[in-house]
């Protein structure tokens, strides 16, 4: 398979005006002979479907919650990212650009990278109109907060609840579509596969989650923005209901998928506090700022922590990288923490855990001052753990949190199934092996509002005429009958382990050879153990019920199945990737001083897996990346 | 610690329902739908039923959490969500009763599992901006002030998830509505719509929830802390646009 990203000719920042001019359109009165299914209701999907459904396309909307509103980019809190320079302080699309690409270590395509800095001024227009409150100037104007990894303040938000703002103003939008009956709401329907005839996608099968109806949907394009996979790791920061299956079914239909061991670890989550813990609960990094991250000098340190003189403390970060301290990028201080507690150096439950110490900053600033900057983050803090961060330091430690890699798809963000796009985090393009803050929430909207009503248009342009394909026909009852089989399998399996036992075996392994750092034994390790445990799964899960009926077990148990092979194609790229970058880090590829080494000369690539049935290897596919415009660098801290 | 658990069992919608009692080990550390889970994989291993119940985010923030612990939607913690309830606020040896939300317009579909469709209809009447993609103009065209754009993100902040119809005694969704409307309303990109606004949503509201007498439980419950100010907000602009409208 040759792997066609199909980037625009020309300059870089022409290539996109110049690929919307070149693009087939669909005239105002034929729009509405065409039918859209977009399975997701987040960011990118939401966005998605309220576009097309403005510009007269029949959409069909599908999410797992029972209303759209509640898709899990309500959970992201920092902001969004755009070029407006309103800051006057030297930024600009290019600059963004810049950031993004150097930020995701090279392991990203420029022109999508480009284009996203491009359309990102559009994205805070649209979303003023709309009515969302993002903090302002007393003069009226917006506000801006800087953000790690950048040096210019272009940082739009909402309080620290900017994911939620955003997603109400795209639920509005939708709302007023799904009123005006261009859209098609469908809550409590969760997509458990892809039709795929003669190459392209033809709908998708669903369940009812309300009645365990098992029900075909035909359209001429589908769209599937249905978010990350951080839950394969079980304890994550991820909504509990995210899943991979939608992503998942569509590689096994013969969509490639890039990157699969690009992900993020967050530094800052509340660390785990007992077996029972079902997630992990992140705290916005702004918290960096003024806090000290410490341990213990000495391992199994037993004093509290105000009882341990500051000569027995090491500030670690700050005493490791000098220039950034405490505010290296996710990555580095995530692994320095991890490397902290491998040695004992730990505190709190199970010793997984660092300090993040306001003390100084209490006695310099003053405790309102950093009331006034935190105080919803030390009141969420304490109601978790039932300590007060004012008097004693919090604990902190890093999570699961974003996935980098997804479906992979060309610059029209179509998969390598003709009509089937991926959007936002279910996507890999725009963010290498490391996503930037406040970047995943400016990638979601730019896909929905603003690329894909055109790449789609473009697509069903070329299939004028054709109409989509009954629901009665062959290609679609025989993946009806393998989704009945997959659920009946299920059920009958009468085993003794329940679903989240299973996952939280599934997780250990993933964190623990496929997480925060990675070496080669240990990944051909977990590939058998994975496999043994997968092979435990489908002979020992226990799972109550019928299908008739609403039923979480069986919901979970779907997830978790797919999660087994998901977890198995992670561990191969990261066994196969042999250098180290942003999120993915190789203990064998590393600098004298202990930091991640690149390999440009033989890795700068994008593996795209294609999947070869069950019981045999993936074939990785390679895009190979060039970067014209940004000229490679080795990222430095120090 | 030691718990006894009433909770509200229900086939499906058609079924009567009724409570169980179990007995459940808890820590305090465990948040409540952690102390759930752990009695799920319990009953799971024991062959009978779990206990279904909504949840997504487990961060206060989707709205999916919608538990009626002890007759107060939420819980006994002000400002906070189920999810983000600890059982360090209960004590040892405590009997805890467990309900779905109660109201006409949230039919139960299993156990403690509702359908809030409602609400979303709500919004469809008219809780939003009518600008399509693309038509925006720069973002800094409009200045709003500090004070009208907090104010409204006090009102915007709103989760959606009816634990203010649940503890209603009428079953009203005023605070719901309430929230959506001021948001708008209080923003100059909001204005072009406003009463048409109002007078949709009003109406989709009243014919389908509780009719507003200002018990003002609303407010307790909500774990966002909505004010019921926004009510009398709601209520003049309902007001104003009828004697315009006529």
């Amino acid at each position: 398979m040759r792997l066609d990203a199909k980037i625009p000719a020309g300059p870089i920042q022409q290539k996109w005006d110049r690929h919307r001019f070149e693009m087939k359109l669909v005239n105002p009165a034929n729009k509405r002979r065409f039918e859209v299914i977009v399975v997701g209701s987040g960011l990118a999907g939401g966005a998605a479907a309220a576009a097309m459904g403005e510009l007269g396309y029949h959409v069909k909307c599908f999410c797992y919650q029972d209303s759209a509103r509640r898709a899990h980019s309500i959970a992201a809190q920092g902001g969004i990212n755009a070029s407006k320079n309103y800051q006057n302080d030297g930024d600009s699309i290019w600059r963004l650009f810049y950031d993004t690409v150097k930020g995701g270590d090279y392991r990203s395509r420029e022109a999508n990278v480009y284009r996203l800095a491009q359309v990102s001024s559009n994205i805070i227009d649209q979303c003023v109109a709309q009515g969302v409150p993002f903090g302002r100037e007393y003069g009226g104007l917006l506000d801006n907060r800087s953000f790690g990894g950048a040096q210019v303040s272009r940082t739009f938000y909402a309080r620290g609840q900017t994911g939620q703002q955003l997603l109400l103003g795209t639920y509005q939008s939708l709302s007023r579509q799904v009123a005006a009956g261009q859209v098609e709401m469908y809550p409590r329907t969760e997509m458990l596969d892809v039709v795929v005839a003669d190459g392209r996608a033809r709908g998708i099968v669903t369940r009812d989650m309300v009645s365990g109806e098992v029900r075909s949907w035909s359209a001429d394009a589908v769209v599937l923005a249905t978010g990350g996979y951080s839950n394969v790791y079980f304890l994550s920061t991820n909504a509990k209901g995210c899943n991979a299956t939608a992503i998942w079914r569509a590689h096994r239909r013969g969509a490639l998928f890039a990157n699969p061991c690009f992900t993020q670890i967050h530094p800052t989550c509340i660390p785990q506090h007992g077996d029972y813990q079902s997630k992990l609960t992140l705290m916005s990094e702004s918290l960096r700022n003024d806090g000290r991250i410490w341990v213990p000098k000495t391992a199994g340190e037993s004093r509290a922590a105000a009882d341990i003189p500051e000569d027995e403390r090491d500030y670690y970060l700050e005493r490791r990288y000098p220039a950034f301290g405490n505010l290296v990028p996710r990555d580095i201080a995530s692994r320095a923490a991890k490397g902290m507690c491998d040695e004992g150096l730990g505190v709190g439950h199970g010793r997984r855990g660092v300090y993040l110490d306001f003390a100084d900053a209490i006695s310099r600033l003053g405790r309102d001052a950093i009331s006034a900057k935190y105080g919803n983050l030390f009141e969420m803090y304490e109601r978790i753990t039932g300590e007060d961060p004012y008097e004693v330091p919090m604990r902190i430690y890093p999570a699961p949190h974003y996935t980098m890699g997804g479906l992979w798809v060309d610059y029209n963000l179509m998969t390598t199934i003709d009509g089937l796009y991926a959007a936002g985090e279910a996507n890999f393009s725009d963010h290498g092996a490391n996503r930037l803050g406040a970047s995943a929430l400016m990638q979601g909207l730019a896909d929905g509002y603003f690329v894909l009503p055109y790449t789609i248009g473009d697509y069903l342009a070329r299939h004028m005429g054709e109409g989509p394909m009954p629901t009665d026909s062959a290609p679609f009852q025989e993946v009806e009958a393998e989704v009945n089989g997959r659920i009946d399998r299920l059920l009958s399996c009468d085993g003794k382990r329940t679903v989240d036992s299973l996952h939280r075996e599934l997780g250990q392994i993933c964190w623990e050879y496929c997480g925060m750092s990675r070496n080669a034994e240990g990944l051909e390790g977990a590939i058998e153990k994975i496999a043994e445990l997968r092979e435990e799964y489908w002979t020992n899960v226990k799972v109550l019920g019928v299908n008739d009926e609403l039923n979480q077990a069986l919901e979970k148990a779907g997830r978790v199945a797919d999660y087994f092979e998901l977890a198995e194609l992670m561990c191969r790229d990261a066994l196969a990737r042999r250098e180290s970058c942003g999120g993915h880090f190789r203990e064998e590829y590393r600098t004298e001083e202990g930091e991640a080494l690149r390999n440009d000369e033989e890795f700068t690539y994008v593996s795209a897996w294609e999947d070869q049935g069950p019981g045999k290897e993936p074939v990785m596919h390679r895009e190979p990346l060039d970067f014209p415009n940004v000229p490679l660098t080795q990222r430095s801290y120090k | 610690m030691r718990l006894t658990l009433q909770i509200w069992r229900q086939k499906n919608a058609d079924d009567t329902g009724g409570f169980s009692s179990y007995d459940v080990d808890a820590s305090p550390d465990m948040s409540f739908l952690e102390m759930l889970d752990v009695l799920n994989e319990t009953l799971t291993e024991a062959g009978e039923d779990p206990v279904a119940f909504e949840h997504d985010c487990r961060e206060g923030i989707c709205g999916s959490c919608c538990l009626m612990i002890d007759g107060r939607a939420h819980g006994p913690e002000p400002g906070t969500a189920t999810c983000q309830l600890h059982m360090r606020k209960f004590e040892d040896g405590d009997t805890i009763r467990i309900e779905p939300w109660r109201s006409a317009a949230f039919p139960v579909l299993k156990d403690l599992v509702v359908d809030r469709v409602g609400l979303d209809r709500i919004v469809q009447a008219g809780g939003f901006i009518s600008i399509n993609t693309g038509s925006a103009p720069d973002a800094n065209l409009i200045p709003v002030p500090r004070d009208k754009a907090e104010l409204a993100m006090d009102a915007a902040a709103c989760i959606g998830c009816g634990a203010c119809v649940a503890q209603c005694p009428n079953g009203a969704a005023q605070l719901f509505a309430a929230a959506k409307v001021s948001h708008l309303a209080l923003l100059p990109q909001g204005q072009p719509e406003r009463d048409q606004r109002v007078l949709r949503m009003v109406e989709e509201m009243e014919s389908a929830f509780g009719s507003c007498t200002n018990f003002a439980e609303c407010e307790v419950a909500c774990p966002k802390e909505i004010s019921i100010e926004f009510i009398a907000r709601m209520n003049r602009d309902y007001v104003s646009a009828r004697l315009r409208r006529g």
